[in-house]
């Protein structure tokens, strides 16, 4: 099939993707640094919440209500919350982007990512709720 | 061409000649290895842990909720059929963050040739083991304590 004497380069690669002498680099490449970029600031957030959550094991919902008042608190479990399920969200579309083939591809994504959002705000609005209304109880008993 | 699937590995080589695309034998056809379980668990980790945070948040919306809320989810948590569930979630989190960190140390070029590859998948295994003991019998003890102390 081919010619010895010619000189060739035995790679899998089309003649326009060397001519424009790159490899891919489209949304791929932002959506592996978003991956591993959520990764390593979940890293030392997952430790801070095995601390509290040794603080928090069998406490009551009075106790929970006023650890969750403390603003550095909410600002971890903001934290916390929306790196996990923005890194939820990247990875299952690396799932779906291997499994589901076809016209089932576009809308599968869409609705995962749908519900990984919603999620997501469930969870940062009751950390907000927990935060804000711990505060006003306060002002209400001081008052 | 023996098998007309062939035709569908037809590629070309960069001086256009035409060449026989390498095909990957099915999954079945390897050898079991260590490694090809870890990779997979850590997916299967990723999504279990996706699923027990989805259901974490019942915890957090309910403190949020109020008092009647929240001793629904004290219910579930007392329970010996909840803590499993909560000792499940726990290691998906430990082995999907031990092979997460794995991950990241091939990403930064280290550790990746085979044979570092097979020294460091029992290792991962017995810490995710050791760290998920460690946690769920450290949570649970502390959980007990306390509600002793309050029922004293």
């Amino acid at each position: 099939m081919s010619n010895p004497k010619k000189p060739h380069i035995t790679v899998m690669r089309s003649q326009l993707s060397r001519a424009r002498g790159l490899g891919s680099g489209q949304a791929g490449v932002g959506h592996w640094w978003a991956e591993r970029a959520s990764a390593v600031a979940l890293v030392p957030l997952s430790g801070w919440f095995v601390i509290q959550v040794f603080r928090l094991a069998g406490a009551s919902q009075p106790e929970v209500a006023k650890w969750g008042a403390r603003p550095l608190n909410t600002t971890m479990m903001l934290s916390l919350v929306i790196l996990t399920f923005y890194h939820t969200q990247l990875g299952l579309q690396v799932i779906i982007d291997d499994y589901v083939h076809g016209k089932a591809h576009l809308p599968a994504g869409l609705l995962m990512k749908g519900i990984v959002f919603l999620l997501g705000l469930f969870g940062t609005v009751s950390v907000l709720k927990l935060a804000l209304a711990g505060s006003s109880r306060g002002r209400i008993a001081a008052g | 061409m023996q098998d007309v699937r062939d035709a569908l590995y037809v590629g070309q080589r960069s001086d256009g000649t035409l060449t026989r695309r390498p095909m990957s034998p099915h999954l079945q056809v390897y050898r079991f290895r260590l490694s090809m379980f870890l990779s997979i668990a850590n997916r299967a980790a990723g999504v279990a842990a996706a699923g027990g945070s989805a259901l974490g948040l019942c915890w957090i919306s309910a403190a949020a909720k109020g008092p009647k809320s929240f001793s629904k989810v004290q219910k579930v948590t007392g329970n010996p059929l909840g803590q499993m569930l909560l000792a499940g979630w726990a290691l998906a989190l430990v082995y999907h963050f031990v092979a997460g960190i794995r991950h990241l140390v091939w990403d930064s070029g280290y550790r990746f040739s085979k044979k570092e590859i097979n020294e460091d998948g029992p290792v991962a295994v017995g810490v995710t083991v050791g760290t998920t003991l460690a946690l769920v019998a450290g949570i649970l003890g502390v959980a007990i304590c306390r509600s002793r102390k309050k029922a004293s």
